[in-house]
């Protein structure tokens, strides 16, 4: 690879370990998905991929990338606005789906929302 | 003003995110700035409500609050997963959150927050009672979790948008 060689030390090291951060988290959301129980337990585990795994694999591009070519290179920070702004839309889906598959069947889980009773206001 | 930008958030995000994926000369600059002017113009008419927010100051608190809840959250879920959830000690469960926010917006915000905080995942809300259905991954105390939505996140949401 051209110019990787030369990549002085300050900048390889946080580097490595933004990536190596963003790489870890990502592996146990998958491992965690495998691993739980319940479907809604489940749901949790690829958040850890799109928060902080997205964002120590971004972190790391932006500061290879910026190094290599000598100035600010930021769209990467894209990837990760967009994988935000869109993790909610499949979480919601998923979970409204389980929620009224469960209801359906009548499990017991998933409570029905109560008319507006309790919390008291602050 | 209001004729000419009816959108003016979306506009300026719009130019800022085209800038960001291209190259920020003056050139792209111009370009940018017509697409942000047309799509705002032509979203007025299916959202003829401008957004508006107020506490620049609250924005950034938010942000600095959210920034560091996902932080911890994220060690914490990574711990729980890596442990196996504390052997048989950990419980997950649903809650229920009654929330003032009406408007999409901060709808919309606080289900991003509530996503991208691993360990809390939001199932369901309904517009009519406002009740929000949220699903904790590690639940110990519900009223504490209700507290931390209510408390922490929603007011200040409500003092950016509504």
């Amino acid at each position: 690879m051209t110019g990787f060689q030369d990549i002085p030390l300050w900048i390889a090291v946080p580097v490595a370990l933004f990536l190596l951060l963003g790489s870890t988290l990502s592996m146990l959301g998958a491992f965690g998905l495998m691993r739980l129980k319940s479907f809604y337990d489940r749901l949790h585990a690829p958040t850890l991929a799109t928060s902080w795994g997205t964002a120590g694999i971004v972190l790391a591009s932006i500061l290879l990338t910026s190094w290599l070519q000598g100035r600010l290179v930021l769209h990467d920070l894209v990837i990760a606005l967009f994988v935000m702004l869109t993790t909610p839309v499949t979480l919601m889906l998923l979970g409204r789906a389980a929620l009224n598959r469960d209801r359906a069947e009548g499990a017991p889980l998933p409570p029905a929302m109560p008319a507006g009773e309790d919390p008291p206001a602050p | 003003m209001s004729r000419l930008v009816p959108h003016p958030w979306l506009s300026l995000g719009l130019i800022c995110l085209w800038l960001l994926l291209t190259a920020p000369t003056p050139g792209y600059l111009i370009l940018g700035m017509a697409i942000a002017l047309i799509a705002g113009r032509a979203l007025a008419p299916l959202e003829p409500q401008a957004l508006r927010l107020r506490h620049p100051g609250a924005i950034l608190k938010l942000a600095g609050i959210v920034t560091v809840d996902i932080v911890r959250s994220n060690a914490a879920v990574s711990w729980l997963i890596l442990t196996n959830g504390r052997s048989d000690h950990r419980r997950s469960g649903f809650v229920h959150i009654q929330l003032r926010a009406r408007k999409p917006e901060t709808l919309a915000i606080l289900a991003l927050i509530v996503t991208a905080t691993p360990g809390t995942a939001w199932l369901e809300h309904d517009p009519e009672s406002g009740v929000m259905l949220l699903h904790v991954f590690d639940l110990i105390d519900e009223a504490e979790w209700q507290d931390t939505i209510r408390n922490r996140y929603e007011a200040l949401l409500l003092e950016i948008f509504e």
